[in-house]
């Protein structure tokens, strides 16, 4: 009787985990599979550095790879203005996070640590606006900005990427202050900190993952935007990264040399950033999205 | 944690102050939120708020084609957005556009997430290069896709040339841009391919909350793989799934670098949904334009309401 029990649960603990574990043929066939499409999804990406790095005599040449590498778009690149197309564009980003990080931090606290009165409103608010696109409004943004007189388009193109990457940053902000015990901040104050020492000391520090996932998310959104970019510059000088590059396309024909050696360029500090919260992307959608 | 300080708050206060709230305290505690809130509600209010309102008045307002207010215009610029010869083909591609799109990016994006969240060597690095369409910009994608199908050397006609189904280099068959329903073809491919890191990442981070336990408990009853994918995963997904769509719809519906870059919505406007057909509108026909956006605007509405509605988002994000 006592020998059937014990027989029997550890075969179907066996069979549970030989279930569970894939057999080694399968696990390669999917890793085949998966790696194979990881190819395709890095393959234009391979032609964007290829023809880069394409001399001009070879565009036309129907092949691969070029015969000869040329480098040389990777520094004259530098003589058509794109210097100060990446520093428009790292104003853009960076004061678009900055003030993000402003407007979002306290926000995103005082809702996780208080319930008070239009509380839900204003979560409902944040909520709504990250369902619009500055592109279903962008006859208002721009004729406001034009009724405002706005002298520089850096300024204006600041406040759209802010307000209109907000939403998101509030929600994770709020998820990850949400998950931090209110007693850990209450316990920092018994102990003689002041309610700012505690937020400084304490709640900060642990939120930092959701905080460093929110602005890189913000900067990648700023950096890579294009339409509103598009509508309010007017002059080579203003254009950040986006526009600059899509102005290497001609009436008549294209430089596809600067064109693809610029993308290069602008791709990097992504990839880059991305590779800090690669690990984060799961989590920080699961909390900014699916709350 | 939510409760103890609800309880706390609730308790307390009323043993150490009855009756009525001092005036004073009374009006801090309206303005106390307003603090906080404040920033955020100012740079709602600037940038997505007011360009709303914006655009309702320039909609029935009329200007000359070099942006001169000349004046109210009435329901003229509907009228006239209404009498446009191409609308209806416009619609009619936009509902196209973002149907197939959509559609088409989940369904793979299922697959992908289901795949990518197994357990196999060199998971880390295949994840990784799955977000290059999301770190990169949509203009550089749609840029990369337009030289690659260039009539004359463009690597996919290469390509295309090498296993054979394509004849000739710089022929009407390799210039699948010039023509309008193979550059809307390509052109959905591409919106595709620069959807499906989002949508495979948030479905994802789905699959990642749904406890292991469970799936062991249906190995242990003898379940097969599809059925419980089809009892397990799917359900239990379906939260994330909806939010992916919603979002989804959203972007193609408002996508614009991939047409702009790859045919400008030409030739005339042949390949251009409503939200290319807007801005096309604008170089000339403000007011017109501004009316595109109303409607354009109101249709995101419907169809964030009809989803909150369905999902009873509202209770999950109050509560």
């Amino acid at each position: 009787m006592t020998d059937l029990v014990a027989t029997e649960r550890p075969l179907a603990r066996v069979r549970a985990d030989r279930a569970r574990r894939l057999p080694a043929s399968r696990k390669l066939i999917l890793a085949v599979v998966a790696y194979l499409i990881a190819i395709i999804f890095l393959l234009p990406y391979a032609e964007m550095v290829i023809t880069a790095m394409r001399p001009p005599k070879e565009l036309l040449s129907a092949g691969y790879l070029p015969h000869h590498w040329d480098f040389s778009n990777f520094t004259s690149i530098w003589k058509t203005g794109f210097g100060t197309n990446l520093n428009v564009s790292l104003e853009i980003a960076g004061g678009a996070t900055v003030l993000v990080l402003l407007v979002a931090l306290p926000a995103a606290y005082y809702t996780a640590r208080h319930r008070f009165r239009g509380r839900g409103l204003f979560l409902l608010l944040v909520l709504v606006t990250q369902m619009f696109q500055p592109a279903a409004m962008l006859v208002g943004i721009q004729r406001e900005f034009l009724s405002f007189g706005l002298p520089s388009p850096v300024f204006a193109l600041i406040l759209v990427n802010a307000g209109f990457n907000l939403a998101f940053s509030v929600w994770i902000l709020n998820a990850y202050f949400s998950s931090i015990p209110a007693e850990l901040e209450e316990a920092a104050m018994v102990d003689g900190t002041g309610r700012l020492g505690a937020l400084r000391r304490i709640t900060l520090p642990l939120a930092l993952p959701g905080i460093v996932t929110a602005l890189i998310f913000t900067f990648i959104g700023a950096w890579n935007e294009f339409l509103v970019a598009l509508t309010l510059t007017s002059a080579p000088n203003q254009y950040p990264l986006t526009v600059a590059i899509n102005n290497y396309v001609g009436q008549y024909s294209v430089d596809w040399g600067h064109l693809f050696a610029g993308s290069v360029i602008a791709t990097i500090p992504v990839i880059i950033l991305f590779a800090f919260i690669e690990g984060r992307v799961v989590s920080g959608l699961t909390a900014g999205s699916i709350k | 944690m939510v409760d103890i300080a609800r309880a706390s708050g609730v308790s307390r206060a009323p043993a150490r102050r009855p009756g009525r709230l001092p005036a004073i305290r009374r009006l801090r505690r309206a303005v106390t939120p307003l603090a906080w809130l404040g920033p955020a509600i100012a740079l709602i209010v600037v940038v997505v708020l007011w360009p709303v309102y914006v655009m309702f008045n320039t909609s029935f307002q009329h200007f000359s084609p070099d942006g001169f207010l000349l004046g109210p215009a009435g329901s003229r610029n509907f009228t006239d957005l209404f009498a446009e010869s191409g609308l209806s083909g416009i619609l009619e591609r936009t509902v196209i556009w973002v149907v197939v799109v959509v559609g088409v990016t989940m369904l793979i994006s299922l697959a992908l997430a289901q795949l990518f969240n197994q357990r196999f060597p060199g998971r880390r690095v295949a994840r990784w290069a799955l977000i290059a369409p999301w770190a990169a910009s949509v203009v550089m994608t749609s840029l990369i896709f337009r030289w690659a199908l260039d009539p004359n050397s463009g690597v996919i006609n290469v390509f295309l040339h090498d296993i054979g189904l394509i004849k000739s280099f710089g022929s009407n068959e390799a210039d699948w841009l010039g023509r309008p329903a193979s550059a809307l073809i390509w052109m959905i491919v591409v919106a595709i391919f620069v959807s499906l890191p989002f949508t495979t990442y948030a479905l994802l981070a789905g699959l990642q909350t749904i406890p292991g336990e469970l799936y062991e408990a249906a190995r242990v009853d003898g379940a097969s793989h599809w059925r419980v994918y089809r009892s397990i995963t799917l359900p239990l997904l379906r939260p994330s799934f909806l939010v992916a769509l919603l979002i989804n719809v959203i972007n193609v519906f408002n996508s614009f670098p991939i047409i702009w870059e790859m045919t400008q919505g030409g030739p005339g406007h042949e390949t251009a949904t409503t939200t290319v057909f807007m801005y096309q509108l604008k170089q000339a026909y403000i007011g017109e334009s501004a009316a595109l956006s109303v409607i354009n605007f109101g249709l995101v509405i419907v169809v964030v309401l009809v989803f909150l509605k369905v999902t009873r988002w509202r209770d999950q994000v109050t509560a």
